[in-house]
């Protein structure tokens, strides 16, 4: 099997305060596919997401990262496979230095200095954020946290990337760089995120989940005109497919699209 | 921006400055460390009396401020920032201990006066040494050397997370602080109900926060161990920095040395 499929089969997941998280959740992303996970809050993205590095494990079903069944005792391994971005990026970055946060994965990897430091240049550039790399991380902008968060998972030369919330407290310069980047990228991407234009600009395919179920699963254009699959999913469609309320030109129809 | 915000800019300012890159900042963690340690028992080990004998060892912050580029007024302002401990410390001296000791011209001064002073200037210099430690080195680096001399490993982890919750602490507190004071119209006065509100809040925020930290170093295999892109290696530099300045220190326990110069100039001027 790839290294980069992710497969859930009938996911459940209840919190201890009973809050149901998962409820039979099933699906298959192959190599390279870049998928979105769109849905309301609370809907299950985020501990879907958390399923996929082993954060959580699933009460019922299961969930497989390339080869590997995502268990309490292959959890090194899929955390190897799987680089996951978290949505505030000052709890992803915590050394002095940005170079070293960079350097953080693959020294707990067991690199060589010269191997480590390689990796974390080769991933600073992949960015664009050398410039940054002697720099404290915490007096970086919103933007600037985001791409050394990318940069810092991959290092780890990760086989997916698994992203919650991307784009959020962007500037639209810095999310039209972070959209331009991640588009870039061959890697299997599982992106959870509310900016549906995004998902529409970087992902062929979406699942939309609600109230830890898949709603849908299918192709992003094809989704995002379902008015009353949106609607019932408490999401509405993005904002380049709404047409113009001020100079009255029509949505695009299925056929513009 | 509200105090804890400027607090919280000021400590991560030693982390900053501990990516300089002096001859001192090249050192080995553990040479620094060991130094340090050292400054630090020479000094509390004088009697509480102790005054003049102090003065040499100001050598040491001055030399490692002065070599290794870094801000005396910023290290100075942190000194004077902790410096109520020390003063809540030996405040009561000078009311316990009244017997006089020593004259200045007619006035006399009590034990007591003199054991407080003597612990102010220990405090200085032993928080100076501490944080030009820090400052010249960085929190990790010292854990690191913590770690390679033989501190157990659950004690150094501990302060490694204690160093990086920190942070997170503050910044939890920093919002709070700003939501509440949006909301009080500049009211500085903060009801005991609210306060206890906000330090419930911080404490539950604070520890979903640590756990998003955490959860995210486990995902690029944090494992318990702190590993460093340098190598710890210990060259005849570091050896002789070590060994330097132990003998330096040793010279200024064992001898009063601005008694002895006084005793020198008063033989010169008879």
């Amino acid at each position: 099997m790839s290294h980069h499929i992710v497969e859930a089969s009938d996911l459940h997941y209840i919190y201890p305060d009973g809050t149901v998280g998962l409820n039979g959740v099933s699906f298959l992303i192959t190599h390279g596919e870049s998928v979105a996970l769109v849905g309301e809050n609370g809907a299950g993205k985020s501990t879907l997401l958390l399923h996929m590095n082993g954060y959580l494990i699933a009460s019922q079903g299961k969930m497989r990262v390339g080869d590997y069944l995502v268990s309490p005792t292959s959890l090194n391994t899929v955390r190897r496979s799987i680089g996951m971005v978290f949505q505030n990026s000052d709890d992803q970055l915590f050394m002095p230095t940005v170079f070293e946060d960079v350097a953080f994965g693959p020294m707990n990897l067991g690199l060589e200095k010269e191997e480590l430091e390689r990796k974390a240049m080769e991933a600073l550039e992949t960015v664009g954020a050398v410039h940054l790399k002697n720099r404290p991380p915490y007096r970086l902008s919103q933007g600037e946290k985001r791409a050394v968060a990318i940069a810092s998972v991959l290092a780890m030369s990760p086989d997916i990337l698994v992203m919650d919330e991307p784009s959020s407290s962007l500037d639209p310069m810095s999310r039209r760089r972070l959209i331009t980047l991640l588009k870039t990228f061959h890697h299997t991407k599982i992106i959870a995120t509310h900016d549906l234009d995004m998902a529409m600009d970087l992902c062929e395919r979406t699942i939309v989940l609600h109230k830890g179920r898949v709603t849908a699963d299918g192709p992003t254009m094809k989704i995002f005109q379902e008015d009353g699959l949106l609607h019932e999913s408490r999401l509405e469609r993005p904002l380049s497919m709404q047409g113009c309320p001020v100079c009255g030109v029509p949505a695009p129809g299925k056929e513009d699209l | 921006m509200n105090n804890i915000a400027k607090n919280y800019l000021d400590i991560r300012y030693m982390d900053t400055l501990a990516s300089g890159d002096t001859f001192l900042h090249r050192l080995d963690p553990r040479a620094k460390l060991i130094t340090t340690l050292l400054f630090i028992v020479a000094v509390v080990s004088f009697d509480k009396y102790t005054i003049s004998a102090f003065v040499p060892f100001f050598l040491y912050p001055i030399v490692l401020i002065s070599i290794g580029g870094l801000p005396a007024g910023y290290l100075l302002k942190k000194v004077i920032q902790v410096s109520p401990f020390a003063v809540l410390i030996g405040i009561f001296n000078p009311i316990m201990d009244r017997e006089i000791i020593s004259h200045i011209g007619t006035i006399g001064i009590s034990g007591g006066w003199i054991s407080f002073l003597s612990i102010l200037i220990r405090f200085l210099l032993t928080i100076s040494g501490a944080l030009i430690l820090i400052a010249l080195t960085g929190f990790n680096a010292v854990c690191l050397a913590l770690s390679r001399l033989g501190v157990p490993r659950a004690f150094v982890v501990q302060l490694l997370f204690f160093y990086r919750y920190i942070f997170v602490l503050v910044d939890e507190a920093e919002k709070m602080e700003m939501a509440r004071s949006l909301r009080s119209f500049n009211s500085r006065s903060m009801r005991f109900r609210v306060y206890i509100s906000i330090i419930g809040h911080l404490l539950l925020r604070s520890f979903n926060r640590a756990e998003r930290i955490y959860l995210a170093m486990r995902c690029r295999g944090f494992d318990g161990n702190i590993r460093l892109i340098r190598n710890l290696k210990a060259g005849w530099k570091d050896f002789t920095f070590v060994v330097g300045w132990t003998l330096l220190f040793a010279a200024f326990r064992m001898n009063n040395i601005p008694i002895k110069l006084g005793e020198i100039v008063m033989e010169a001027f008879k």
